[in-house]
């Protein structure tokens, strides 16, 4: 043998080659690409991370509709639904950049380690140019980390808690959903409003990151307009009976009780205070009141005529009036047969305004596509004008002050709007302490 | 002292429901030493005939409003409850508050049924395969009847609320003497816990007070002899099997209206429930209810903001330190018999 092609040469070269081909995709597709996934034939791959089983698959179900109707309408196909509202004209119902929209779906069971496994795999194995969807803050934090590393845009589904864009934000994650500091700067007033500003309040608090900021947002938020802070329990995530935890109440000298507490926590919380009573009761010389940061549609139904004239807040609401919202509706409940829910119309939203940013960026690269994004303000996707904050990513429109109808006229009328919310209310500095602790740092095209 | 009785009256009502799931699983495991983790989904199913009867009783005849609109324009449908129309607004509507009581009705049979099925059909095969085997069949099942009422209910939670007589709550501290709305307890969870008094009792008496009884107590004792005397013990077992689910049904059916029902439901009671058992000692009823109500109190007071201050977390594990602290001292838990799960 040569000098140049010794056994142990020949060796160290196979192991390096190797190592190299074993390597997963995701590290090495820069290697022949600009960028992870850059799409090479005639359609492009979206990967929608939703929770297809587990609590929240109805929520998922709901997400996974409406990405299916924003395929339909990126591809020409349907009414078109909010394409014809949005205010950017970039896209012209023919895919993305002219390759039509294909889809591959994840489960995220509404757990981090399934979320990131399963986005991992459309990454790696689907060829999934952008990850989008979810019903959780804590899985959010969590795909957003794994799109970041991996070099795609994350396009946040349902999430509300600060962290999301706050102490665990990221160059390639964008959040279109409202946050828990905008759902209680929102409540305030109106709490003021109806209960008066002389109040003592009792809080139940999920203990996850979702639950923390929520009751941190709402405290400060009504401390502000005056209310005490009696006392905040946190209750396990995995609690079902909330009875022990709601029977010392009447007892703490509170008047209102505060459920920072999101789907099935939310429903068991709240049936098991209106077993008790609670709001047939006296305290302080005040009715007892009830109040739900957060809630959707679907937990009302899950709650019955317990949610009847409860305050809390939403992203959005199918009864809203303005075009992008008729306009979805329609084509949501031509198709489905019911209204969307807010997860549905976040998670559209997403899919339009990633679709829009690759066309005006001219290209499928997440820096530019991030660029597009970021700063980017626009109309007609039924919040009314929005600005996509380049700062942290987090879009800034009005909040809706909503509460359980007390006389619905059918299923899809349980939540009834109180106020909407002017952005201006909800809007606070990218600096604020609730949201300090991170950066966006640089965006990673994966290259 | 007011919150010790508020919490006391809540571990009462935990305790009625742990009691009655681990009555049923210790029916089982004594009778057939099947350990059946499909015993949740039993109490699930049970729920979920409570659901069934409101959507039964609630299926509407649709009539169009000629005046307005559902969210897609067009005219909106009116749902009138055919129990309504046949019986009248006023008895139709009662029918229909009172859903959740009737369900016990629908539920026996059912349940009697599904658990006799199930243990011929399936259950039956495992007797003579370890302990391990049958957890692992018998928590299979446990999914697949999970799945299947997610794939018919969906995920959602269902409000399935008590008749509108029970709903508000009882204040005992005014009738103790105390200040109003000091120590006050929902009526529906006292139903519950009176319910769940009843049915311990009856089942209690029909083992001790029957012909039937006695020879299932008998055959829990010494299966063996039992059946060297030419009594047919594993149709009385089987028999057995089908009032455990029955047992384990009307819990559910009556734990509707204080959470919400969805597909999990059963296996939030499962695990505790398996503890329960272990701690009143396997095999044993009595110990069963004794240790259901004794943890049911014990996870009450931990959840006590003055506890969770002083042992931040106390509220998660106190059942399991419970557990822990009885069995190393009492290893056959509080009630046990030497020689069950021994060998």
């Amino acid at each position: 043998m040569s000098k140049l092609l010794t056994r142990r040469g020949l060796l160290k070269s196979g192991a390096v080659g190797g190592a190299g081909l074993a390597l997963p995709t995701i590290f090495t597709a820069s290697s022949a690409s600009a960028f992870t996934n850059e799409p090479t034939g005639g359609t492009v791959t979206l990967g929608f991370n939703v929770p297809q089983s587990g609590p929240y698959a109805d929520e998922g179900a709901d997400e996974l509709r409406a990405y299916e109707l924003a395929v339909e309408h990126l591809n020409g196909e349907g009414d078109g639904g909010m394409l014809n509202t949005f205010s950017s004209k970039a896209l012209g119902g023919n895919g993305i950049m002219g390759k039509k929209v294909a889809y591959v779906t994840g489960d995220t069971q509404t757990k981090s380690d399934a979320a990131r496994a399963s986005a991992k795999s459309m990454i790696e194995k689907d060829g999934a140019i952008m990850i989008t969807g979810g019903s959780s803050s804590g899985v959010a934090v969590a795909v957003q980390g794994l799109c970041q590393e991996a070099g795609v845009i994350f396009m946040a589904g349902l999430t509300h808690s600060n962290d999301t864009t706050g102490k665990d934000k990221k160059a390639n994650g964008f959040r279109h959903f409202f946050n828990a500091y905008m759902s209680a700067a929102a409540l305030a007033p109106v709490l003021e409003k109806l209960y008066g500003s002389d109040r003592a309040a009792y809080h139940l608090t999920a203990d996850y990151t979702w639950g923390w900021t929520q009751q941190e947002s709402i405290q400060a938020a009504t401390e502000a307009i005056g209310w005490r802070t009696v006392n905040n329990v946190l209750t396990p995530l995995a609690a079902t009976d909330f009875s022990s935890y709601i029977a010392p109440v009447l007892n703490s000298g509170a008047d209102v009780l505060v459920l920072n507490h999101y789907g099935g926590n939310m429903v068991n919380s709240l049936t098991n205070a209106v077993q008790f009573g609670l709001r047939e009761k006296q305290v302080n010389g005040k009715n007892f009141e009830i109040v739900v940061p957060l809630y959707s549609e679907l937990m009302a139904k899950g709650a019955g005529q317990n949610i009847k004239g409860i305050v809390g807040s939403q992203n959005w609401d199918w009864k809203l009036g303005d075009e992008g919202t008729a306009a979805f509706v329609k084509s949501f409940g031509t198709k489905y047969g019911f209204p969307p829910s807010q997860a549905a119309q976040t998670c559209y939203a997403q899919t339009m305004l990633y679709a829009d940013a690759v066309e005006r960026a001219g290209s499928f690269n997440p820096c530019a596509v991030g660029e597009a994004l970021a700063g980017f303000e626009f109309d007609g996707l039924g919040n009314g004008k929005t600005l996509y904050r380049a700062d942290d990513h987090q879009c800034f429109k009005d909040v809706l002050v909503v509460k359980g109808a007390e006389d619905p006229q059918d299923e899809f009328h349980l939540v009834e709007i109180v106020e909407v919310t002017p952005v201006a209310q909800v809007t606070y500095d990218p600096e604020h302490p609730m949201f300090a602790g991170g950066a966006l740092g640089e965006c990673n095209p994966g290259a | 002292m007011e919150a010790i009785l508020l919490q006391v009256l809540n571990g009462l009502d935990k305790g009625s429901a742990y009691a009655l799931i681990a009555l049923g699983l210790t029916l089982i495991f004594g009778t057939l030493g099947v350990v059946n983790f499909a015993h949740g989904a039993l109490f699930m199913i049970g729920a979920f005939c409570a659901v069934t009867v409101q959507k039964v009783l609630t299926l509407s005849k649709i009539t169009l409003d000629p005046v307005k609109t559902d969210f897609l324009g067009n005219p909106l449908q009116i749902k009138t409850p055919y129990v309504e129309g046949w019986f009248g607004p006023e008895f139709g509507a009662a029918l229909i508050d009172w859903s959740v009581p009737l369900a016990i009705l629908f539920a026996i049979p059912i349940m009697l049924v599904i658990g006799v099925v199930m243990e011929r059909g399936l259950i039956k095969h495992f007797y003579r395969r370890p302990h391990a085997d049958q957890i692992l069949v018998t928590f299979g099942l446990a999914i697949v009847l999970q799945e299947l009422i997610k794939h018919y209910f969906g995920a959602n939670q269902i409000a399935t609320p008590a008749p509108d007589v029970f709903r508000g709550s009882f204040d005992f501290g005014a009738m103790m003497g105390m200040d109003p709305n000091v120590v006050i307890y929902p009526y529906w969870r006292l139903v519950y816990f009176a319910f769940a008094a009843v049915i311990i009792g009856a089942v209690f008496a029909f083992l001790q007070f029957t012909t039937f009884g006695m020879v299932v107590r008998a055959g829990m004792a010494d299966r063996e002899t039992v059946g060297l005397l030419g009594i047919n013990i594993d149709k009385r077992f089987t028999i057995m099997f089908g009032l455990a689910a029955a047992v384990a049904g009307m819990a559910g059916v009556m734990y509707a209206p204080i959470n919400s029902p969805n597909y999990h439901i059963g296996m939030d009671f499962l695990v505790l429930s398996f503890v329960v058992v272990v701690v009143g000692g396997m095999g044993s009823l009595p110990g069963a209810v004794l240790a259901g109500f004794l943890l049911g109190i014990l996870e009450s007071f931990a959840s006590m903001n003055e506890i969770k201050s002083l042992i931040p977390g106390i509220d998660q594990i106190i059942i399991y330190l419970a557990a822990i602290i009885i069995l190393l001292t009492r290893p056959r838990g509080l009630m046990g018999r030497k020689g069950v799960m021994e060998d």
